[in-house]
């Protein structure tokens, strides 16, 4: 394994107490450049980094993160091929990676949530994975010492809300508006919203995502929530290839500035 | 007399569930327990009902078929859902689902279509109720059920292409889900099969149950008893689940049938896609594969969740045929009975046809869930 990676909520915790907005930049595991795009991120200041593990049905997501799985399944990518390659790369921030709750489940969740602890890889991210469902994977991960991330959305009742983040470990991701993964014009109004609300009853990261593309976004929602998660901007350099890891370097780079004026 | 209700998580068994995003969980709650509601509901019940009769034409008749008879060897009875408006089982759902999206205050109602024969029984409950109508359908489906598509736009809907994965069902599926999951609030998924998250596999089998309980009573009218076997197709499987429903607590067996190139019981293993957990046809990693079949309607890699549950305990059994058996079967009915069934429950006369050795001198039941005016053109072009 690459440097000590230490946890998702160490790591944000630590921007946190430091006065910081925290940054976690999403990359579809098994692009072409992704390692090197990893690599980069971190360098240009990203907190952690959301590996995307590709299903071929990702309910939540629009279609650039859709092509961008379709182009990696196409090659052959599988999960066991990302946590191969990921173990050894030289980065020393906390990884999570995100995918579907079949993924996990065709890999045998004790042994899914093992083997990304022993490639380095210390929180997971399943969308389709609701409360009602967490049970069985949080045994696992809580067995394995792996991070579970939870989801609140804008339609999330108050009543439901707390009982959400206090299952969550390394943030709680915030959904940023009524929709998939992709880009917007403008930041939604219920970004800020849902934010709010997240951190009315919670002490854990509140990390924004969906939505979130721009360093003027990201810097609008960090007024209010602990920092933004940024993927389909960054995956549409990766397609159009603008740039390479270097072009998802600048963005990130770009980001982190923008959330250092919060 | 009955199946079983799903647990308050909405398992059947060790099968159904509901996994999706977070963003649709309040609205799943909000549909259970309206549905729960309506269906303890006297009047609501009597609504749908008069509906059902008035405008979808139920009860529908059973025939018995003296000529398929005198070919297979055993006595055939068919459910005829084929002659309800709309020209299939599906107008059972998606009125119950529409009037209940009125009664929840939704104006919208999105849906995923295979063959099309859901997404033309759609927007036209849409038309009926003068809500706005969008309905998912792949690429692959649009091309070969082109007829279908003119209908829904006759009745104003709005069809969508599904682009994504393999351009058919399971896409169309997922297109109409991330549309949802942006327009939740106003709203209602009108999910076409006893699938998807809980309490869809549940809500739909409970719409479909008048398909089982009507066939009960003609059948004991008609025979004195109940059928031996009572067989369907299975797509996802609401025409099956319908009829099952009936029968279940009788001593009849019961017997779905798949497309041998999406036989999800016999070929695929337990995993979860569109919110529930069931038998999925998957590759090793978990990415789900593409079902192979003649019939646009049972073009799918997974079966409702209850249906794995039947299967599970052993309740009722499911079994695959080729598409060459289908297209022999669409012609036989087509020959010995004068009617033209839809590809989807000519799958489960195939497989009638198959075991007449097995059935001989039996009452067997089949759910004739569609009529095959759609799939014309299609059948024109194989045949020659």
């Amino acid at each position: 394994m690459g440097a000590e990676r230490g946890t998702v909520e160490g790591a944000l915790r630590a921007r946190i107490d430091g006065g910081g907005k925290c940054l976690v930049p999403y990359i579809t595991g098994g692009f072409d450049g992704y390692l090197e795009a990893i690599q980069a991120a971190a360098h240009a200041g990203a907190d952690a980094i959301e590996i995307g593990i590709p299903f071929s049905d990702p309910v939540m997501d629009g279609p650039v993160i859709q092509e961008a799985n379709e182009i990696v399944l196409a090659k052959g990518v599988t999960p066991q091929s990302i946590m191969d390659e990921v173990k050894d790369l030289e980065v020393d921030i906390p990884l999570a990676v995100m995918t579907y709750y079949n993924i996990a489940y065709r890999f045998g969740l004790e042994r899914f949530a093992k083997s990304l602890k022993a490639a380095g890889i210390s929180a997971a991210i399943l969308p389709d994975m609701p409360l009602d469902e967490v049970g069985p994977w949080a045994a696992a991960a809580d067995d394995a010492a792996v991070e579970t991330v939870m989801f609140a959305a804008p339609t999330t009742t108050d009543e439901r809300l707390p009982r959400i983040v206090a299952r969550a470990s390394g943030f709680v991701y915030a959904v940023g508006l009524l929709g998939v993964t992709g880009e917007r014009d403008e930041l939604a109004a219920s970004a800020t919203v849902i934010a709010a609300r997240c951190k009315a009853v919670t002490d854990k990261p509140v990390l924004v995502g969906v939505g979130v593309s721009t360093p003027a976004q990201a810097q609008e929602v960090s007024r209010v929530a602990d920092g933004c998660i940024v993927g389909t901007a960054i995956v549409r350099r990766l397609i159009e290839g603008q740039g390479g890891p270097e072009g998802v370097g600048a963005l990130v780079a770009d980001l982190r500035s923008a959330l250092d004026q919060c | 007399m009955a199946m079983t209700d799903p647990t308050p998580e909405g398992r059947f068994g060790r099968f159904g569930g509901r996994f999706v995003p977070e963003t649709l969980i309040p609205a799943c709650d909000e549909l259970d327990k309206a549905f729960r509601e309506a269906w303890a509901d006297p009047g609501f019940r009597a609504e749908l009902n008069e509906l059902l009769n008035s405008y979808a034409g139920r009860p529908s008749p059973l025939t018995d078929c003296h000529r398929l008879a005198e070919e297979l060897g055993y006595r055939v009875l068919l459910k005829r859902e084929d002659l309800n408006h709309t020209g299939s089982h599906k107008i059972n759902n998606v009125l119950g689902q529409a009037l209940l999206a009125k009664r929840m205050g939704k104006t919208r109602l999105v849906a995923e279509t295979g063959a099309g024969q859901h997404g033309v029984a759609t927007a036209t409950a849409a038309a009926l109720f003068g809500m706005e109508c969008v309905v998912y359908m792949g690429e692959v489906d649009v091309a070969r059920q082109e007829l279908n598509v003119f209908r829904m736009h006759l009745l104003g809907a709005e069809v969508r292409t599904a682009m994504s994965g393999s351009r058919t069902l399971k896409d169309a599926v997922n297109e109409a889900m991330r549309n949802w999951v942006a327009t939740v609030e106003d709203t209602h998924y009108c999910l076409g099969s006893a699938m998807g998250p809980h309490p869809y596999p549940w809500m739909v089998r409970e719409f479909h149950r008048v398909i089982g309980d009507e066939a009960r009573e003609q059948c004991r009218a008609l025979t004195g008893g109940d059928p031996d076997v009572v067989t369907a197709c299975v797509g996802g499987g609401s025409n099956a689940i319908g009829i099952f429903s009936g029968f279940v607590d009788t001593e009849a067996e019961l017997v779905g049938v798949e497309p041998a190139g999406g036989a999800a019981i016999a070929h695929g293993v337990p995993g979860v896609v569109h919110g529930s957990e069931s038998f999925l046809l998957q590759d090793e990693h978990g990415q789900v594969t593409e079902a192979e079949s003649i019939s646009a309607g049972l073009d799918y890699p997974g079966i409702g969740p209850e249906h794995a549950h039947l299967a599970d305990i052993g309740r009722a059994r499911y079994e695959n045929v080729t598409d060459a058996e289908v297209v022999d079967a669409f012609q036989l009915l087509s020959r010995t009975e004068g009617i033209i069934p839809a590809l989807e429950p000519a799958h489960a006369l195939a497989w009638m046809s198959r075991a007449r050795i097995e059935l001989a001198g039996k009452t067997v039941m089949l759910n004739l869930s569609g009529r095959g005016d759609k799939d014309a053109v299609q059948m024109m072009e194989i045949l020659g």
